[in-house]
Formats: structure tokens, sequence, C-alpha cells
């Protein structure tokens, strides 16, 4: 389990509690352990489906364990599920994914740094009005962009390529991203920026050279929030692709809700765990530093 | 937001001003492109472009407000902002409440606090997809809850939510509270833990109970952290478009259809661009409305402050 104890402030406050076993305790542990159990309920409902054979899901419980444990439901789900015409499963989405993450991570947080350190560092006049339509335009619903960015997109001739989506991602990413940066680079000692100035470094010897190395931290929660954010991502993925680029997210939801077929429910629900397996994996492993990432992007934006 | 003191040292006289700072204007080139091109060029293009008859492309052959005359009298329109009004509503009330009393919980020097906050943290990690096509597992009429509890021997248990036209809402709001929860739970837990813990010793001298502490001290203090809870969950609540794509699908008919979901429809399936364009300008709208109220709480205040 992640300890995300330390991500606020400081420790558990409020009274403490007297007995261990008092009424108030264990109304108290009794409500948290019936809240987990909603909250856990339809990931152990997922596992356990997808580890079943379909003559023994027909026959009933969804709760209940398998009784024979069976990994085929994953093998097709990855490698056999169809959708439309296309028979390889959800590598092929996988792949997709993992090409349209990389380079929208990297050129979103590359973008958003710089802009962010000249944001607090380099102020020029109509830079904060800039920044302030950034922050504005994160509020807009993003119906209203969407045409004008296909026009855009096949004006460039990248329309339902994966180095579009790439672009709306990174366009999408950064008025939170950019805020993150700046917020950070401004927390940086003025003092330090000036001395460097005297010494005569520029724009981007200061940058690489102190303000980099400074940041690493914020990178590392900028590189979560995206990571998440872009994996989970559905709308973008299915009106800038083409099904032969299409992301997970989008050959996930044709695979399930397709209408032809039989409903092969074990293999279905494998093929979500599949999907959301790489944010998961990202929250548990970063823990205290997802929390952060959530928060620096909820209570600013 | 931090505002700095004015950092760039003064030039000595530079000939031109265009020129001062050149390497931060080009480095700003992409915020410069994205704020204008994107966020502003793109919204007044679909607003203009919302008075207009255009069904396959963009045509400039203006019809004044047919296009929202059109859409008012649409009964997936209606039907999609009552969907929304219903699932916002309760969905906003129900977050806080629910996001409080958890955050509360945790906040009493509990055994296990952060295995506890992983648990109802963890749905958030997942996307609206994932969520949705999980919930619609579990609210299968044959085989999930309702066959469970039949299962048990009561047979004329009746819990199916996502065939009923009626409650359909009610089903995307179990999967959205599901996976939203977790962050307001966290963002409310922050917030508690920034409450000053003479504040509790104060209220316990008083003689004033755990729970009336919370209602009548200790949530007013939080006023800050409710206010961007809130704005947190109305813009997540007006995006809602995943979920009930995968959870549903728009369907039994067209009983859980939302605005986004309309928008998107007519833009790139119905190819009656016009008609996605003026809906999308409504949702504009309802932003605005929501959005400015908040401006004028969070940043009129404190600039006379």
């Amino acid at each position: 389990m992640a300890n995300i104890t330390t991500g606020l402030s400081d420790g558990p406050r409020g009274p403490k509690p007297k007995k261990a076993f008092s009424r108030a305790n264990i109304i108290l542990y009794g409500t948290l352990i019936m809240v987990s159990m909603y909250y856990l309920l339809p990931l152990y409902v997922m596992i356990m489906t997808s580890l079943k054979g379909m003559p023994e899901i027909r026959m009933g419980n969804v709760f209940g364990p398998p009784m024979e444990i069976t990994f085929e439901p994953w093998v097709k789900a990855w490698s056999e599920a169809c959708t439309g015409i296309n028979c390889d499963g959800l590598s092929r989405g996988f792949g997709n994914s993992v090409r349209i993450l990389i380079p929208s991570v990297l050129l979103s947080i590359t973008i958003a740094s710089v802009n962010g350190y000249a944001l607090s560092n380099w102020k020029f006049k109509g830079s904060e009005v800039f920044f302030t339509i950034l922050i504005i335009g994160a509020f807009i619903p993003y119906q209203t962009m969407l045409y004008p960015i296909v026009i855009l997109l096949r004006e460039l001739g990248l329309m339902g390529s994966i180095s579009g989506l790439v672009m709306v991602h990174t366009i999408f990413g950064m008025p939170i991203l950019t805020l993150l940066f700046r917020n950070y680079f401004a927390s940086i000692p003025q003092e330090l920026f000036k001395a460097a100035r005297v010494d005569g470094a520029g724009f981007w010897q200061i940058y690489f050279q102190i303000m980099l190395p400074m940041a690493l931290p914020i990178f590392v929660v900028a590189i979560i929030l995206q990571v998440t954010g872009i994996w989970n991502d559905f709308l973008f993925g299915v009106i800038y692709t083409k099904p032969a680029t299409y992301p997970m997210t989008v050959q996930l939801n044709n695979i399930v809700n397709s209408v032809q077929g039989i409903k092969e429910y074990n293999v279905n629900m494998a093929a979500t765990l599949l999907t959301g397996l790489v944010p998961l994996i990202i929250y548990f492993a970063s823990g205290k530093l997802f929390v952060r990432g959530i928060a620096a992007g909820a209570v600013k934006g | 937001m931090t505002v700095i003191s004015d950092p760039h040292i003064q030039p000595t006289k530079r000939p031109r001003r265009l020129f001062k700072n050149l390497m931060a204007k080009l480095a700003s080139i992409p915020m410069i492109l994205t704020a204008l091109v994107v966020f502003v060029g793109g919204t007044a293009w679909t607003v203009v472009y919302s008075f207009t008859g255009s069904r396959m492309l963009p045509k400039t052959n203006w019809v004044g407000l047919d296009q929202y005359e059109r859409l008012w009298n649409s009964d997936r329109w209606i039907i999609s902002i009552t969907n929304l009004g219903i699932y916002g509503s309760c969905s906003l009330v129900l977050t806080l409440v629910i996001g409080f009393s958890l955050a509360a919980c945790l906040d009493r020097k509990i055994r296990f606090e952060s295995a506890f906050r992983s648990i109802f943290l963890y749905p958030f990690a997942l996307s609206f997809v994932v969520t949705g096509l999980a919930w619609q597992w579990i609210l299968n009429p044959d085989f999930g809850v309702q066959s469970v509890v039949r299962g048990w021997g009561w047979e004329s248990f009746v819990f199916n939510p996502l065939n009923d036209a009626n409650t359909v809402i009610y089903g995307l709001l179990i999967a959205g509270l599901w996976q939203g929860t977790g962050l307001i739970m966290c963002i409310m837990l922050a917030g508690l833990r920034g409450i000053d813990e003479d504040i509790w010793k104060a209220t316990r001298v008083d003689g004033i109970g755990t729970i009336k502490t919370y209602i009548v001290v200790i949530i007013p203090m939080m006023r800050p952290v409710f206010i961007t809870s809130l704005v947190l969950i109305a813009s997540g609540i007006i995006k809602l478009y995943d979920l009930v794509v995968a959870q549903t699908g728009g369907g039994p008919g067209l009983a859980s259809e939302v605005p986004a979901k309309y928008v998107i429809e007519y833009m790139f399936r119905a190819q009656n661009l016009g008609q996605g364009f003026a809906a999308s300008t409504m949702m504009l709208c309802s932003v605005v409305v929501i959005l400015i109220p908040w401006a004028y709480l969070e940043f009129g205040g404190r600039k006379r402050g």
C-alpha cells in the first residue's frame, strides 16, 4: 500500500480517542470499513470475474471467488479481442497509448516548465495577460474548442495521426502545468536568480544550471499528473484519432460495448483491468507524490 | 496566486522595447499561441459559427438564432440538461457531504489512516471509461447485484438502474461518486489538517460536542476549501461524457443523454455542425454563469482587502 500520510502537512489532529473499544470508536471503524468495502467492491469484482470461465459466470454469483482460476480471459483480452474487423486485442491500443503518452508527456512538460520559468522570472509586458487567458481557458468546456482544433489539425495535415493527438494533449495540459511550474519557480528565492544575472548568466543558462536541478520534485509531480491524465483520456482520443491509432481507452470501450457477438464478460473485465493497470501502478508506486500532484492540480486550478 | 516583485534587471538604455527580454518572449510563444489561437480564437470561432446553418462543413450562411431555437425545442437537449441538473445537484451535495465526512473520520487520529486513504482515493486514478465499464458489470441485472440478492432468496428484489429510464441517472451517480469522492476527501483532509489544534482545545473547554464543533466551528472555517471543492466538482460535472458513453451509451433510449454528448453527437455523427456549436455555446454560458460569481468572491474581495 502506498504511504501517503506525509503528503498533507503535520500528523493527525483532533482530540485523542480515549479507549480502544469505546462505542464511538466502534462506530467510526465500522463506518470506515463499510465504506472501504464499497470502494473496493468494483476492483474485487473485476478481478474475480476476469479469472472465471464463461460457464461459471453464467451460473451466477459475481461476488464469489472463482472455483477454477483461468488466465485465458487475460490472454484473449490482450491479443485476440475484436473491435470491428480487427482481432488483435488490446495490445494495439496499448502500443498506441504508449506512443501517444511518451511524446505528449515530454513535450507538454518541457514547454510548460520553460513557460513557468519565463512567467516567474522573466516577466515581459503582457505575460500576465496571456497567463490569465490560459488559466481561464482551463475552465472553458472542451466542446467549444473541439471543432476549431479539428480544422487546425486538418490544415497541418495531422488529423487522425498520433502527432496530432500529442499536440492536443500538449495544448490542454498547458494551463495546469504552467501554473504548477510558475508557482514553484516563484517560490525559489529571487536572490539566487539575481546573483546568476549579475554573474552574467542568460535565460537558458539559468534555466538549465539553476532552476532545472532545483525543480526535480515538481517535475515528478508533473509527470504523474500528465501520465495518468493522458492515459485516461477518452474524449480527445475518440475525436482526433482514427481506428488504427485509437488509444487504449477508446479501444477498450469499443471492445466492451460492441453490439455484435456474444458478450464475454470475463474478457471484458480483463480488458478493463488491463487498461486501468497503468494508472493504478503509478498511483500505488508514487504514493504521496500522487496526492501532491492532484492537490496541486486541484487546489490551484 | 503569489505575486512576486518585478525581477528583471532594469535595462540599460535599450533602443527597442520589443527585443528586451527576447528569449523569454520566444520561449513563451507556445503559451501565447495556445492562449490566443486555441482558447480565445477557438472559442470565439465556435460562438460565431453557432449563428450559421453549417451542416457537414462550416459555412457562413447566417441564420440568426435558428440553431438556438431548434436546440431548445429539441427533446433530446431538454433531456440532456435535465439529466445534468439531476446528476449535478446530487453529485455536488453528495460529494461534499461524503468527502467531508470521510475526511473528518480520517482526521480522528485513527489507525491505518493511510490504508483507508489509499482505498478511498484509488478510483480517482482510474479513467471514467474503466469506472463506467466496471459499474456496468456490477449493475448488470442478470449477473450483478440484483441477481445476487435474488439468489439469497429475495425473489422480487429489483435493482436495475441501467435499464430503467427513470433511474438510469442514479446508476451513473453511483459510479461517478465512487470515482470522484476520494479527491474531495483528500482536499478536505488537507483543509482539516490546516485547522489549529487550539480551536479543538477551546471547544472542549466550552463543552461543545464533537459533531456540533464540526458543524458550527470547523465548516465555517473551511469556507475556502469548500469553495475550491465546489468549483472542482462543478467543472467536472459539466465535462461529464466518458462515463455516460462507457456505462450506458446514453441509453436506454435517450434517458441518460448529457449536453457534452449531445454536442459531440451533432458535430461528429449527425453532421449538423451548427447545432453542435449552439449546444457547446450554451455549455460555455453555463460555465461563465458559475465562474463569474466564484472569481468575484475569490479575487474581487482580495483586491479590495
